[in-house]
């Protein structure tokens, strides 16, 4: 089935920067990159719960505000020396808006 | 009898479809309408017609002669206004034809903004010959011309239309030019090329209007900027010419649907070029065009073909500009970027690779080996026993060694390694077995690696190769990884060569990485704010999320909120201000924090904008307590009140705190003023403290009491408040020009020496111009963040609330 939402214009994030989604499972961080790739991954550093939101984008990566881990946006896998990950969902633009595939709250509220 | 085959357009695809056709020998008897007054003509070569390099004689594919020995019935300038389906009879105004086959082939329209305006005349768009020849004619040296669209085809119209003398604006929505085909720094480069011919670019510009009352006069902008113009041209895209199809009823989704043997949803018409949409693709470029022509030519002559769409790769055609991108470029799971930047020749690599291939290559300046790597794509070799010198094209990565090193090694004496001063690795090598064993005396004796400095790593690779184990490289470590450059070269760089931005800086000393890291952007940011404080725009995403939201993050994700105190002086109408604030917002904690002031700590984000509008309504101001600038002066109570104090200790602090606010230095800066030497307000222990006494102002600085202590050294004895002032600024602005980012004031003097600094501020003429420049930095930076932000509340706020859907 299609579970895609629409949540936001992309021009409502910024471009090297991020903006959240509240769930019932916790906030989503949308990032955009600056050639206007979107990403969406847990707003919760593996580390100690950091928002990743309110990371510095870096090309594809987003560095912890907290404590500096860095995240592939595309794998949710930390870079570097630190292990973690965090969670991914999956995005999409179209017509200059943002999808969200939010598959995950209905799986949830169905078990 | 012969069938009957009926086309209608005359392009590019339909044009090398019938020579397919006619080549094999097919026998059909062809009737081709154009809308156009003429036949095909090679519609990429409009740009050199243009800008003058051709005309348009020379640009036509097929005459009058071809088509009559094709037999080809030519009804040029003759639309075709209806499809019937069932006669299989197509109608133009001067009636109908029938046919058996029927081919589509109508390419696509531009597109045109809906703006005000956009009818005037002297505005036109760039897709025919008719468009060119408006552009020639309004092309007069001294014309004042504006295209809207920094793509493939307006930057074509620009340069042609510049090439002819008149005076050319684009204006372009996105970030940088022709973002579908570059990134940043390529982007970047061409603008660059573009400027040095005279073009204005003006990006993330959206156009509002076209003004003028009987023809174009000027282009109004979102912003407020007006362009005057004589021409406008809009080139913001193309969409496909699918009219006739949505009035027959063929299936049509964003092109006229087709096959792989380009038949649509009724079995006697085909389509092809522009105006198709195959496997939910649509199509801008003629490579896969011609494809499909080679298909429906086999089609329509009853053999087996299958069209599939390949890679396309992108060349502008501006005479002077290099410029290649090929393939897939975006940033992806499980992608590596290769990156090469010789910024002395301009130029701009960037390979792109997923597993073991390339998948991706964008190169500007210098695109030789361009078909090397489309070729390299489009085959998906396995590329990885090349991977280490792959970026240096053919030439390397087809020899046997893999090891950079290696690829220095096997340079000839004469392979230039330093492109600003010319200097070629026999020299170097030379230099170094005469005795030059450091890379300053390599620098010396040579000038290799003297300018830009970009090719220090190359120098001390020869240095490495010569000299063996003899040789260790430089000590000062670079800023980060993402470069070779230390934080003093990068600010010495950017100062000497002019660089304006943050991609500016990555390009131009040869940055390694896409877009930075958390570490260099914060501090290039920095850099370019204290330079060029009225030219550059502050970029805040390049700032740590503190300076971002102007509030201090704590560790549940919360932040902190506190109002300036100006001196440590409040009164009661603030404090009730602060008081109403904290139980407004149910803030957990209220606290007297070390900088006399007062801290309103775990405040959720999405509330800041709401607390910090209340806190302003009352008259306070961000208090920067998270920023790297100026954070508090602290003051005693002084001779106002106090029986030792010798001068207006609190007065004075709180006119250096008006002074110095809102001004961004590379770490934070903290000052106290007391009003004697018993130092209550701990002057002593300050970036900057002053002591007053009976016959003035004892200045000192570099203090410190954090992670480490030190007490302050002193630098200029004053014996007004406003020299104090005046030489506090330019003192300020000393520290702002030179130290290297996140280096406080302590540190910065123990490297550049106390003495040096007390020279520069002493000087009359060298202090008055620091001062002036802190001044002029303030002029800009002198504001409340807080007036601007707490009047776009949503954009703190979470963008989506997905908690009441999934209760449904
Ligand atoms: C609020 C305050 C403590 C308090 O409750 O009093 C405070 C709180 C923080 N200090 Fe401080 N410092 C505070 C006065 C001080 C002082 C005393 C002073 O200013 O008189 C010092 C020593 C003096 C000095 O700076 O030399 C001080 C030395 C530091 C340092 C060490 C700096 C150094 O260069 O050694 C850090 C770490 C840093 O900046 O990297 C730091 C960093 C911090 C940070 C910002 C840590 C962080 O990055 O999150 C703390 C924020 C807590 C939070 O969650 O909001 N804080 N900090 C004080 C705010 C003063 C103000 O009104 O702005
Ligand atoms: C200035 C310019 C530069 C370009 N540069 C490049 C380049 O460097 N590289 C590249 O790959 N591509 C380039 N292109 C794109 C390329 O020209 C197009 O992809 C190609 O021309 C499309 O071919 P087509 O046959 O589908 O359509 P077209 O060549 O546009 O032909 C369609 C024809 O159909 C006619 N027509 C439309 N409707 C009707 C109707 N109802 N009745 C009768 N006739 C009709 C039109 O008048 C037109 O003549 C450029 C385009 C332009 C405008
Ligand atoms: S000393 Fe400063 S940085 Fe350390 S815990 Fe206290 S407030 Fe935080
Ligand atoms: S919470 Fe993210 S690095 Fe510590």
């Amino acid at each position: 089935m299609n579970g895609f939402i629409d949540i936001a214009a992309l021009d409502d994030i910024p471009r090297q920067g991020a903006r959240v989604v509240k769930t019932p499972q916790g906030c989503i961080a949308i990032f955009r990159t600056a050639d206007d790739q979107v990403f969406a991954i847990d707003d919760r550093c593996p580390h100690k719960a950091g928002p990743l939101s309110e990371g510095i984008v870096h090309g594809t990566s987003v560095t912890c505000p907290l404590h500096a881990m860095v995240f592939d946006l595309a794998t949710g896998l930390s870079v570097g020396a630190d292990e973690g990950a965090v969670r991914r969902y999956a995005v999409r633009v179209e017509a200059g808006r943002v999808l969200l595939d939010a598959e995950f709250l209905l799986r949830r509220s169905a078990a | 009898m012969k069938q009957r085959l009926v086309v209608i357009g005359a392009g590019m695809a339909s044009g090398r479809m019938l020579e397919h056709i006619f080549e094999a020998g097919g026998d059909f008897d062809v009737t081709l309408f154009n809308a156009e007054p003429r036949g095909n003509y090679n519609r990429l070569m409009l740009s050199p017609v243009l800008s003058g390099e051709k005309s348009y004689d020379e640009i036509v594919t097929h005459d009058a002669d071809w088509y009559t020995s094709h037999g080809v019935d030519c009804r040029f300038g003759e639309s075709v206004v209806k499809i019937d389906r069932e006669n299989r009879v197509v109608y133009s105004a001067q009636g109908g034809v029938r046919y058996d086959a029927l081919v589509i082939a109508t390419g696509s329209a531009p597109f045109i903004i809906p703006v005000p305006g956009k009818d005037l005349p002297g505005v036109c768009t760039y897709r025919d010959l008719e468009d060119t020849n408006a552009m020639i004619a309004a092309s007069r040296p001294g014309a004042k011309a504006v295209v809207i669209g920094g793509g493939l085809l307006g930057l074509e119209a620009a340069a042609g239309m510049a090439a002819r003398g008149a005076d050319v604006t684009v204006i372009h929505l996105m970030g940088h030019l022709m973002e579908r085909q570059l990134d940043p720094a390529a982007g970047y480069l061409l603008q660059k090329d573009l400027e040095a011919r005279g073009i204005r670019v003006h990006c993330k510009g959206a156009t509002k209007a076209i003004l003028g009352n009987t023809r174009v006069e000027a282009v109004l902008l979102e912003d407020g900027t007006v362009y005057p113009a004589d021409l406008v041209c809009m080139a913001v895209g193309i969409r496909p010419e699918v009219r006739l199809a949505n009035d027959a009823h063929l299936d049509v989704g964003r092109g006229i649907t087709v096959n792989d043997q380009l038949r649509t949803s009724d079995p006697a018409i085909f389509a092809l070029g522009e105006c198709v949409e195959h496997d939910q693709q649509l199509f801008g470029l003629v490579a896969p065009l011609y494809d499909q022509a080679k298909v429906l030519a086999a089609t329509l002559l009853g053999q087996e073909a299958a069209f599939k769409p390949v890679q396309t790769a992108t060349k502008l055609k501006v005479t002077g500009v290099d410029l290649f991108s090929a393939g897939d470029f975006a940033e992806g799971p499980g992608r590596e970027d290769i990156v090469f930047r010789d910024p002395g020749r301009g130029v701009y690599k960037r390979l792109i690779l997923e597993g073991d291939q390339l998948i991706g290559a964008v190169m500007y300046g210098d695109t030789a080996d361009g078909s090397w790597f489309f070729d390299l794509i489009k085959q998906k070799k396995d590329v990885s026993d090349l991977r280490d010198t792959l970026i240096f094209g053919p030439a390397f990565a087809e020899g046997a060694s893999a090891n950079p090193l290696a690829a220095v090694a096997a340079l000839p004496p004469e392979a230039e390694i330093c492109g600003c001063n010319g200097v070629c690795k026999g020299r170097i090598v030379q230099a170094i077995e005469g005795g030059a064993t450091t890379l300053d005396l390599v620098r010396a004796q040579t000038k290799a690696s003297a300018s830009c400095g970009t090719c220090t790593g190359l120098v001390e690779q020869v240095m490495a190769l010569t000299l063996g184990d003899g040789f260790t490289a430089i000590a000062n470590p670079p800023m980060c990884k993402c470069t070779d450059h230390t934080h003093e070269d990068v600010r010495r760089l950017i100062k000497s060569m002019g660089l304006k931005s943050i991609p500016a800086v990555m390009q131009e000393l040869g940055w390694k990485t896409v877009g930075g890291c958390a570490s260099c952007r914060p501090a290039l940011n920095y850099y370019l704010i204290s330079d060029w404080p009225t030219e550059y725009v502050d970029d805040r995403q390049s700032r740590f999320v503190n300076e971002r939201n102007h509030a201090n993050i704590q560790k549940d994700g919360t932040y902190s909120v506190v109002p300036r105190m100006w001196g440590g002086v409040t009164s009661p109408a603030e404090l009730r201000a602060i008081a109403d604030a904290a139980e407004k917002y149910s803030v957990p904690m209220v606290k007297v924090t070390g900088g006399q002031r007062i801290d309103l700590l775990g405040v959720r984000k999405e509330d800041l904008p709401a607390i910090w509008s209340d806190l302003n309504a009352a008259g306070m101001v961000s208090g920067h307590a998270y920023a790297k600038g100026l954070r508090t002066v602290k003051t005693c109570v002084g001779s106002e009140f106090c029986r030792f104090g010798t001068q207006d200790s609190t007065g004075l602090g709180i006119r250096l705190e008006k002074l110095l606010w809102g001004s961004w230095t590379p770490a934070k800066v903290k000052l106290a003023v007391s009003g004697c030497p018993r130092n209550c307000a701990e002057a002593t222990c300050k970036d900057i403290g002053v002591v007053c006494v009976d016959s003035g102002y004892e200045i000192s600085v570099a203090g410190a009491a954090g992670m480490d202590v030190k007490e302050t050294e002193f630098l200029y004895k004053a014996t007004t408040e406003d020299e104090v002032m005046e030489v506090i600024a330019a003192f300020v602005q000393l520290y702002r020009e030179n130290a290297r980012y996140l280096h406080r004031i302590y540190k910065w003097v123990a490297k550049v020496g106390l003495d040096w600094c007390r020279a520069q501020v002493e000087d009359p003429v060298n202090r008055h111009a620091l001062h002036d420049r802190f001044m002029q930095s303030q002029s800009v930076y002198q504001a409340d963040p807080w007036a601007e932000h707490a009047t776009t509340p949503a954009d703190w706020a979470p963008v989506a609330d997905l908690t009441l859907r999934a209760a449904e």
